[in-house]
């Protein structure tokens, strides 16, 4: 500190008044202060009978996007690479529709998952997306690890936040 | 037999309202500074989270009770005990109205209304240090004994100025005994202000003020558990019931500290200007009690907004306001009101 600044160039409230070096009335001001506060609205959320309204970029959990009654997903295993927790477990098989494959498992790991959004910015079909779902808890380990059946979910109601990635990517 | 039971009765209920007081002052000391954080406080337990102190005291009874291995036992349980007893103890001199008379008999309101009322307070709440003192030697850790010899350090420089500062109202009193104090504070000063020894010593009551804060280790002055140098100071080695115990001796080291404070300088229970009401006697003392209650209530409204107004002193800022500033003032005021006493001025 001292080497970039010489010390006369350091800014110090020299010089007080008589009023401030007395010090009373200036904890008089700080309780004004203080009792303004108090007639303030407050910020709280009461949180299980109030909810917040989540922005368009909310991450929640990730979900795997079902198009006519199949999930998208190829089972291309990029998501699984790039999370940073490791939390996703993919298996894939063939497949006799279009895309050829598909994943035979989809499993994350929802104790592990940090909500980064990195398989969803990562995935080349869209398939695995941030929905706006954050209330989770488990009572044990194995019913945090959600499969296929959990993490399907229809396309209309991710509708959203597909529209929310086309407009900023 | 009877002054004994009337004792006892009287020791009964003073150590329950003050029990219920602390904690609620806790819930208040919450709501507050929630308000003035902009945050709501508890209120999920009961209405208005009025219940709040209940389930406190059911969770610290149920916590276990976790003596460190290194600690000296003995001295580690002795030392909340020290604190909490000398914290209730002090309300014993301390008169909360003048005299109530229920069918036929006459009552003071007051436990013991000793002729050294004064110097009582003053002995018992510097035997309070040694709880703070004890415990953070007992914990055998670096954090608590910091804690302990700040906290030993710091009451021993603010008694000055305490017992000082008190000197100018004992001169104008003439009297130790805390009931013949709130007594003189009866009548006016040019006719419509009321006699109350704050606005006589205007500068012995912030010099007092003052000293309480630091006597009761509130913020500002709180070094002995500063928790962002020391962790939590004294009680760190402490959890359950023992914790509770600092916890109830602290705040009702504030109570007696506010008591103390209003009928010294308050005029404890006088309510002005209550002679042209015509009250019947019995109406007149429950009107003193509920004022001595009320300025009781305001001076630790006011001990809970300055803790959320004014950050920690510095160790060296407090030693030098202690020595250089608090004690030659107090002085300064002994040696006025001697002078103006002389000369027939107060
Ligand atoms: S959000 Fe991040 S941590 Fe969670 S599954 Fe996707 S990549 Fe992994
Ligand atoms: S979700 Fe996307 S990135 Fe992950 S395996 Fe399926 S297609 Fe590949």
């Amino acid at each position: 500190m001292n080497e970039f600044l010489k010390k006369s160039e350091i800014k110090r409230l020299k010089n007080l008044t008589f009023l401030q070096r007395l010090y009373i009335p200036e904890i008089l001001k700080g309780i004004r202060i203080t009792l303004r506060q108090i007639f303030k609205p407050s910020f709280t959320i009461q949180y299980p009978e109030q909810k917040f309204i989540k922005p368009e970029s909310f991450r929640g959990r990730p979900v795997l996007v079902e198009e006519n009654g199949v999930e998208r997903c190829v089972a291309c295993g990029l998501c699984s690479r790039v999370c940073p927790a490791l939390a996703i477990d993919v298996q894939s098989a063939e497949t006799e529709l279009e895309k050829e494959r598909y994943p035979e498992i989809f499993e994350i790991n929802m104790l592990r998952c940090i909500f980064c959004g990195f398989c969803e910015e990562v995935c080349p079909e869209e398939a695995i997306i941030m929905s706006s779902d954050y209330e989770l808890s488990f009572t044990d380990y194995n019913s945090a690890i959600y499969g296929k059946d959990k993490l399907l979910v229809p396309i209309e109601k991710v509708q959203d936040r597909l529209d929310h990635l086309h407009r900023t990517r | 037999m009877n002054i004994i039971s009337e004792a006892v009765v009287k020791i009964l209920m003073i150590l329950f309202i003050n029990l219920t007081i602390v904690a609620y002052l806790v819930l208040v000391e919450r709501k507050v500074s929630a308000y003035i954080q902009n945050r709501i406080g508890p209120n999920r337990v009961g209405p208005w989270g009025l219940l709040q102190p209940l389930a406190d005291i059911i969770k610290l009874f149920f916590k276990e009770d976790i003596v460190p291995k290194a600690v000296n036992k003995f001295i580690h349980s002795l030392a909340p005990i020290i604190s909490v007893v000398v914290a209730f103890s002090t309300f014993a001199v301390i008169p909360f109205g003048d005299k109530i008379t229920i069918f036929g008999t006459t009552y003071k309101l007051v436990i013991a209304d000793v002729n050294v009322g004064v110097l009582i307070i003053l002995a018992l709440t510097s035997l309070g240090v040694y709880g703070i003192t004890l415990s953070g030697w007992a914990s055998n850790n670096k954090y608590s004994l910091l804690g302990g010899l700040r906290s030993a350090a710091q009451m021993i420089s603010y008694e000055l100025s305490l017992g000082i500062s008190l000197i100018g109202v004992l001169m104008m009193t003439e009297s130790l005994r805390l009931t013949q104090i709130v007594e003189f504070q009866n009548g006016y000063i040019l006719g419509f202000i009321p006699k109350w020894n704050i606005f006589l010593q205007p500068l012995g009551f912030i010099i007092f003020l003052v000293a309480s804060f630091a006597e009761t280790n509130r913020l500002p002055f709180d070094l002995p558990e500063a928790e962002t140098e020391l962790v939590g100071g004294y009680h760190v080695e402490y959890t359950g019931m023992k914790f509770g115990l600092f916890f109830l001796a602290e705040y009702a080291a504030m109570i007696t500290a506010s008591a103390f404070i209003v009928t010294i300088y308050l005029g404890g229970w006088q309510f002005p200007f209550v002679e042209y009401f015509n009250l019947s006697p019995f109406m007149l003392s429950l009107l003193q009690i509920g004022a001595f209650a009320f300025k009781v209530w305001l001076v630790l409204l006011f001990f809970i907004v300055i803790r959320w107004t004014i950050p920690r002193f510095r160790y060296d800022q407090l030693m030098n306001i202690g020595w250089k500033v608090m004690l030659p003032a107090s002085i300064a005021n002994v040696i006025l009101t001697a002078f103006l006493i002389y000369f027939n001025l107060l």
